[in-house]
């Protein structure tokens, strides 16, 4: 325990949501104050998560940099968090994906002019609020990604929830193409869908956990919620759940998370908050926030469940796979930029649960490595598409065409995206969708087969919505006058995509530190691989 | 055999017992009693001020008094609580009529802050326009006066105010001290009685709105009376099965201990047909007041009519101290009957939960939506009731503690949005609120995620410990229904925060008037208590815990 030394993984929590304090606080005049802090404070933050990431010993300890105080006794909570590789990879695509989402949405949230009387304007503070919330999200998906107690894992999981409502339905997207009253109408529809489906999971996996606290209680002295406490109790034997209560607790559990992460067919909120949400904020959904499904998954689906996770394999396969191919075909048929994102979100989120329950190393390493690239490549894409929005005032694909000729830096940077996106070879995403391929055909050779009909998908939807919007004629005076990429754009997408190249073609640095927690989970699940292997990192090269 | 456990005494005939106790001067230990006995004492004290203080120095005085009453009854509890009479020295006081011990401590010290923070609510005065020259609170200014008649119109213009309020205030928190202590079946339905008289009228004095206020207590004071007639009919029928009211003897009886039965009560004890059916009514009585479906009919109504300090006061106090009394009763006087009650209460938990998540989706008023929440919230607490432990009873004592303090600020809310017909309660109007005022939006926000069990606030707190006892307590599917409800319920809570943050303001909307300090410390005592019992709620949660063991 480290209990004297400096709580890094905790700091790099608290100093987001203390910046988000401190931004709420600014005066109502001062926004660019606001502004400027929260950036300083995300920045401060991903230095801090790039100290756990040098901190974290790929070969030491599964969890490191721990932290454990006594919280809520009666309920047998302690505050326990440390990360895993898996853990300090998504914790420092967090820290680093937030300062992009911060500069992206600099002009998202600016008080309407003319909307409100001049007493309202006084108190009335979006700016401040936009960015408060999204440092506060910031803090708690870290929390959550550190949390080695189920219980605190479970209080942030849902209370992220709340500031996350108030981003998808406070700050939508002006540009509406029904107007702005239907535009508000669908905006709210949609916070309130993301927040009723994402609740309604929590509290079904609220019942699993309290089941798991009465199993606990009544065989071990003592219930309890910490992760490593109920592995040391499941090995020792000293701890068994009976066959049926650990499928019906890894119900509860998988449901939550399969809303969040999200799988078909309980995906449908994403596409809406996608799409009503400003582009920052659909990127922190997907890019973020979603991740804490997929990863809670990996850590507690199969940390705490193992058999059952075993026994709901197939089926969860069969689900992947219905995400992989639906999402793609439905990406395919979108007239909204924005949905078609969302819609290939939900098929990549297909591949990461497909890579995580093959049950190979493989398959898990190159399921985080896809959480990870996932969030830079959708990022980017988002990010690039929300500007071409912003120019243009509207998200259908229909009312551009001819963009690369006016704004080839635009064109260019989307393209990249969009390529990282169906990935392509040398981008980043092309190893973990190789390596989640390769872990599922040497299981399930046929749901590999089929998974990779999402590649050839992806291309079609990628460039067609290339073709439709960048390339043609320009026949329209909006696009005529188009600006191209400002240097504050340009330096939100330029390092998002110089890493993509660079951990396309150098991914070792992640693979060491996800390998060994990969193996860890494995080893939960009491799996071997099937076959000899390589290490999976010189599968990738 | 009552009378050896009533008096002391020598045996004597059970018909007989009464009048030898009354006869013989009984000791009663006013220490123990103290908190009830203080405010009760206060009562009197302010009923004296009506009469003789002057009408303009009457306000000052009796908020003084019912806050000092409160306070220091609040210190009485503290004291015998620290002086173990909550664990190793609880025991029967007042001839066996009272228990002190630490359920009935932790309640009472529970509804004296309740009461507390009520009277700063009963006392705000800067909300209502000035009237007569000077400032007039939120009850009718001449109670007596037909509402829209010269009477009353003369009242108003005169600037009149009903300070009236604090002593039945007091009156009424005399009554709920004692209902949750209350260990014989005699002073249970007196308690009830001596705390439902009050409510019934506090409910009756809004000063706008005055039919429905009027109409309200009507309803209340109908429904009311016709479940304590329930109650004393319970009471009869297990006095005849039992041949007595106290608790101990009750349950001695219900378990068969009595070392020598007389015949008559030989007689009684063979049929299980009285005992069952008082057993019912008696219960039937509690749940009433509890607001639990299907006895929940009044609480809509009530809630609405009443004036909103009264029904943040009633939605807190009322619940703490009738969930005080069916614990007592349930644990104490009836465990015996265990499998009898507990499938009745399933039951009643399940449709309360269920039915108060559902109706509430429908509900279009703010008072009636929070009336409907607080049945669902009735049927929530029910299914700690039901786990039969003391975990169990910890963790209803920390759900009504949690509760009670979100309830009261968040009525404290509803009186701050007001246009120009008195309070806005029509959601309608609360559309845009969030841009008006974010401050007062965010404060209700709070409430509502509270109410909804969000984590990090006490309802989440409150929520996972009543429903730990539950399945530890093998109500596993109680606990599923219950966040199956708790999901409906997150619907219409979150509907009105949709409204207040994403909706646009409409141009005749209500304003929120700005509150002297005593609505502002009361809303600031709901929050801090909502968030403290959120994020560290251990200490709360070991009081509750060493204070689950009922006397008997």
């Amino acid at each position: 325990m480290s209990d004297m030394s400096f709580p890094l993984v905790t700091a790099t929590a608290v100093l987001p949501a203390l910046g988000a304090v401190a931004t709420a606080a600014v005066p109502a005049a001062r926004r660019t104050v606001a502004k400027w802090l929260a950036l300083a404070v995300s920045l401060g933050t991903l230095v801090l998560a790039g100290w756990v990431l040098a901190a974290f010993d790929a070969g030491g300890e599964r969890y490191q940099l721990t932290e454990s105080y006594a919280w809520i006794a009666d309920f047998g909570v302690r505050y326990e968090v440390g990360v895993d590789g898996i853990a300090a990879a998504l914790i420092a695509l967090t820290a680093l994906l937030i300062p992009f989402i911060i500069a992206a949405g600099w002009h998202d949230a600016e008080p309407d002019p003319d909307g409100e009387g001049a007493d309202a304007g006084r108190r009335w503070r979006p700016t401040q609020g936009f960015f408060a919330l999204i440092l506060m999200v910031e803090a708690m998906v870290i929390i959550s990604f550190a949390a080695t107690d189920v219980f605190v894992f479970y209080i942030f999981f849902e209370a992220m929830l709340i500031p996350m409502y108030f981003l998808i339905g406070g700050f939508g997207d002006r540009a509406h193409a029904a107007g702005e009253a239907e535009g508000a109408k669908q905006r709210s529809y949609a916070a309130v869908k993301f927040l009723l489906y994402n609740l309604a999971g929590g509290l079904i996996m609220l019942a699993a956990v309290i089941g798991l606290y009465v199993v606990t209680a009544d065989q071990l002295p003592a219930g309890t919620f910490s992760l490593q406490q109920i592995a040391e109790a499941r090995a020792s034997g000293e701890l068994e759940m009976a066959t049926n209560t650990e499928r019906l607790l890894f119900l509860g559990f998988f449901l939550a998370f399969a809303v969040k992460a999200p799988l078909w067919p309980l995906h449908t909120w994403l596409p809406n908050a996608m799409g009503e949400s400003t582009a920052p904020v659909a990127v922190l959904i997907t890019a973020v926030v979603d991740k804490v499904g997929t990863f809670a998954m990996l850590r507690f689906c199969l940390g705490l469940f193992p058999e059952a996770s075993a026994w709901a394999t197939p089926v969860v396969i069969v689900l992947a796979l219905v995400s992989i191919v639906y999402g793609a075909l439905l990406a395919v048929g979108q007239r909204d930029i924005k949905r078609l994102v969302a819609y290939a979100s939900i098929s990549h989120f297909g591949f990461i649960i497909l890579g995580i329950f093959a049950m190979t190393s493989q398959g898990q390493s190159g399921a985080t490595l896809y959480m990870v690239f996932h969030g830079i490549s959708t990022a980017a894409l988002m990010l690039v598409a929300g500007f071409l929005i912003s120019r243009r005032g509207s998200r259908l694909i229909a009312d551009y065409g001819g963009v690369q000729k006016v704004a080839p830096v635009l064109a260019g940077t989307f393209l990249i995206g969009g390529l990282a996106t169906l990935s392509l070879p040398g981008l980043a995403p092309f190893v973990s969708e190789f390596l989640v391929l390769v872990g599922t055909f040497s299981r399930y050779p046929a749901a590999g087969i089929v998974a990779t009909a999402g590649i050839v998908l992806a291309a079609i939807y990628v460039l067609l919505l290339y073709q439709r919007t960048m390339t043609g004629p320009v026949d329209k005076p909006e696009i005529a006058r188009m600006p191209d990429l400002r240097p504050r754009e340009l330096a939100v997408v330029a390092p998002l995509i110089a890493l993509l190249i660079f951990l396309g073609v150098f991914p070792k640095p992640l693979t060491d530190i996800v390998n060994p927690a990969v193996e860890h989970t494995l080893s939960d699940v009491r799996e071997t691989d099937p076959e000899p292997e390589l290490p999976a990192v010189e599968a990738t090269e | 055999m009552s009378a050896t456990t009533l008096s002391g005494a020598a045996a004597a005939e059970p018909v007989h017992s009464l009048w030898t106790v009354a006869a013989e001067a009984p000791s009663i230990e006013y220490a123990q009693l103290s908190p009830t006995l203080i405010v009760l004492g206060a009562a009197v004290v302010g009923i004296l001020v009506e009469a003789f203080a002057p009408r303009r120095a009457r306000y000052g005085v009796q908020v003084a008094l019912a806050s000092l009453g409160f306070a220091g009854a609040f210190a009485a509890v503290l004291a015998l609580a620290m002086g173990g009479y909550a664990t190793d020295k609880a025991a029967v006081a007042g001839v066996g009529a009272v228990a002190v011990d630490g359920p009935a401590l932790f309640l009472q010290g529970v509804i004296l802050l309740v009461a507390l923070v009520a009277v700063f609510t009963f006392a705000e005065r800067r909300l209502e326009p000035r009237a007569g020259g000077g400032p007039v609170d939120s009850f009718a200014a001449q109670p007596a006066a037909v509402p829209g008649g010269e009477g009353e119109k003369a009242a108003v213009k005169a600037g009149w105010t009903t300070t009236e309020i604090f002593p039945l205030l007091l009156f009424a928190v005399g009554g709920m001290l004692l209902f949750p202590a209350a260990n014989d079946l005699l002073t249970l339905f007196i308690a009830l009685e001596v705390f439902s008289l009050p409510l019934y009228l506090l409910c009756a004095l809004a000063r706008r709105r005055r039919l429905l206020s009027q109409e309200a207590a009507v309803k209340y004071f109908l429904l009311g009376a016709f479940s304590s007639a329930f109650l004393i009919f319970g009471i009869a029928l297990l006095y005849g099965y039992a041949g007595t009211v106290s608790y101990a003897g009750i349950a001695e009886v219900v378990e068969g201990t009595v070392p020598s039965p007389g015949p008559a009560l030989a007689a009684s004890m063979s049929s299980d047909a009285l005992l069952l059916v008082g057993g019912a009514m008696v219960v039937m009585g509690l749940l009433f007041k509890v607001g639990a479906v299907p006895f929940h009919m009044w609480t809509p109504d009530v809630y609405q009519g009443a004036p909103t300090p009264v029904t943040g006061f009633m939605a807190a106090a009322t619940k703490v101290a009738a969930f005080g009394a069916l614990l007592r009763l349930l644990y104490v006087v009836l465990p015996g009957l265990r499998w009898d009650w507990e499938p009745v209460l399933w039951g009643v938990a399940i449709v309360s939960m269920l039915l108060g998540a559902v109706v509430a989706i429908t509900q279009t008023d703010v008072k009636r939506l929070l009336a409907y929440s607080s049945i669902a919230h009735a049927g929530f607490i029910l299914a700690g009731v039901v786990a039969t432990s003391p975990e169990g009873v910890s963790s209803v004592l920390f759900y009504l503690l949690a509760y009670s303090f979100v309830t009261l600020g968040a009525f404290s809310v509803v009186t701050l949005v007001r246009d120009a017909g008195g309070e806005a309660t029509h959601l309608s109007k609360w559309a845009g609120l969030g841009r008006r005022s974010p401050l007062v939006a965010a404060v209700f926000a709070v409430f509502l995620l509270a109410f909804a069990g969000i984590p990090l606030t006490s309802g989440f707190a409150g929520k996972f410990a009543v429903f730990k006892a539950a399945a530890e307590g093998g109500a596993g599917a109680l606990v599923v229904v219950g966040v199956i409800a708790s999901a409906i319920a997150a619907f219409f809570y979150v509907r009105v925060i949709v409204l207040m943050f994403f909706s646009e303001p409409s141009p005749e909307g209500p304003t929120v008037a700005i509150p002297s300090a005593f609505t502002t410390v009361a809303i600031g005592v709901g929050v801090a208590v909502t968030l403290v019992l959120g994020v560290a709620p251990q200490y709360f949660l070991d009081l509750a815990g060493q204070a689950g063991v009922f006397v008997r």
